[in-house]
């Protein structure tokens, strides 16, 4: 009780409903923390923290920074891009050099899947997984599912679509198992190549129609098409999956409900939506990236706790 | 579990109405005073105080706040027991205000140290007071006193002072309980 079920954060899949409430209810706080007038609280003065990106990032990054900075824990941050990693180093021995330097916990971003499980198994630290490959981004997940909670008061019983590059989004299944989690009901949007196979599987329905999909549902988070990660054409053209699968004002105007735009960033502006619909009243964009905060305020801290 | 009665619904009746007095000895019309309650038992008895001045005592309205101190404990990772946060609602600037901390027991003192620090994340007050209803006497750990004390009480450390308000538990008492768990730092 009032602990988490875990030690470490490898991603949603691991957690529970629990754990997910738990969560909610601490980063409540740190919500309300982050906007006193001085933002820190003295919790992890006697931790320090490893941040380790394999892979680019901007948000998540600063997010956890900021994050640890406002718990007072002491705050290493390491990109691959400059490090003994490019002179063949392997990752065991890069985290177990950087823990030599008695650090307690480790945030880490890889590109390989499954790379934080396997770190857990490996190393003696509390591992963060701050997105594998295309396999899990937690704590993604739990801000979306946090935004939607205070925007629309609860998630249980909520509808969700999930628009765009499914096939190698991370945040995409860390949403959908959060989300299910919770009692929301989840479909997916997107071009028929950029639809994992089997992903029925997981619960969720797939809905090929955009239009369609906004009309059934309360929330829509918007995806980024995920070029960097793909090595071969899944649409003809950036131009024809804007006609399809992007959203502008007009959609949305023309939809009988107001629904909820989420979107994880970065955006490409005009590709999935336009400015008008990032900028709108609907959309809780900046409100996902305030709240990003607080929830690793969170997570760190309740994992923290359980460092010995 | 054998319990003794340190105050009864009555005597918690006369203890309330001296304190407000004294207060408003010290503050006359709380133009300038603000009242925090410290998270979590601390809230009932600023409220009751609160409700009190008003409404008895014809005060103007007084400023009441929560502060919770979770994040700011200094035994964060060293008890077994994981820390729970509470609410912290401070609507108002605290910037040169007389501030009044109120918490149902004082007794190591280290909470009103965590309070201490913790409240000056909404700014500098001009002066910090302390009231308490109960004084748990010669168990501190640090040099804080109180500076309004409804009763002063002496318990061994394998006893637990209780305070069970009206609005919570039914009825308005003091109890005294003795423990077999290590006693907690509150």
């Amino acid at each position: 009780m009032n602990e988490l079920s875990v030690n470490h954060l490898l991603g949603i899949k691991y957690i529970n409903k629990n754990d997910i409430d738990l969560i909610f209810e601490t980063a409540d706080q740190f919500k309300e923390v982050i906007n006193r007038p001085i933002k820190k609280v003295p919790s992890l003065r006697d931790v320090t923290i490893a941040n380790i990106f394999f892979e680019n990032s901007t948000r998540t990054k600063l997010s956890f920074e900021l994050a640890q900075k406002r718990l007072s824990a002491d705050v290493l941050s390491f990109s691959a891009a400059q490090s003994s990693v490019k002179k063949g180093e392997t990752l065991i021995d890069t985290v177990n050099n950087i823990l030599a330097m008695k650090v307690d916990m480790v945030v880490m971003r890889h590109s390989s899947p499954g790379a934080a499980y396997f770190l857990s198994q490996n190393v003696k630290a509390c591992i963060i997984n701050a997105g594998d490959g295309a396999h899990e981004h937690p704590t993604q997940g739990l801000l979306d599912s946090y935004s939607i909670r205070e925007k629309l008061g609860e998630v249980a019983g909520k509808k969700v679509v999930i628009v765009g590059d499914i096939l190698h989004s991370r945040v995409a299944l860390s949403n959908i198992y959060a989300l299910q989690m919770q009692g929301a009901e989840v479909k997916v949007c997107g071009p028929k190549t950029l639809i994992p196979k089997h992903i029925e599987s997981l619960g969720v329905t797939v809905e090929p129609n955009l239009r369609k999909a906004l009309e059934w549902c309360d929330v829509a988070n918007m995806l980024r098409v995920q070029n960097e990660r793909m090595e071969i054409n899944y649409f003809p053209s950036t131009r024809e999956y804007t006609q399809q699968y992007g959203v502008d004002k007009a959609l949305l105007d023309s939809l009988n409900k107001e629904i909820v735009i989420m979107h994880p960033g970065p955006i490409n502006r005009g590709v999935e939506i336009t400015s008008d619909v990032a900028d709108s009243q609907q959309s809780v964009i900046l409100h996902q990236v305030e709240n990003g905060v607080a929830i690793r305020m969170a997570v760190i801290y309740l994992l923290a706790s359980k460092i010995k | 579990m054998s319990q003794k009665i340190l105050l009864t619904s009555k005597e918690v009746d006369i203890i309330l109405n001296r304190l407000a007095c004294q207060l408003i000895e010290k503050h006359l019309d709380f133009s300038n005073t603000i009242l925090i309650g410290i998270q979590p038992r601390g809230t009932y008895l600023a409220e009751r105080i609160k409700n009190l001045l008003e409404t008895k005592y014809n005060t103007n309205k007084i400023a009441l706040g929560y502060l919770d101190i979770t994040f700011f404990r200094d035994d964060f990772r060293r008890t077994e027991k994981p820390l729970e946060a509470n609410q912290t609602k401070i609507d108002f600037l605290v910037e040169n205000k007389k501030v009044i901390f109120i918490d149902d027991v004082l007794y190591t003192g280290r909470s009103i140290r965590s309070a201490l620090t913790a409240i000056q994340s909404f700014g500098r007050p001009a002066e910090i007071q302390l009231l308490v209803l109960i004084d748990r006497r010669f168990s501190r750990h640090l040099p804080i006193q109180p500076d309004y004390r409804g009763r002063q009480v002496d318990a061994i450390n394998n006893e637990k002072v209780i305070v069970s308000w009206k609005e919570n538990e039914g009825e308005d008492a003091v109890f005294l309980v003795p423990t077999k768990q290590e006693p907690t730092n509150n």
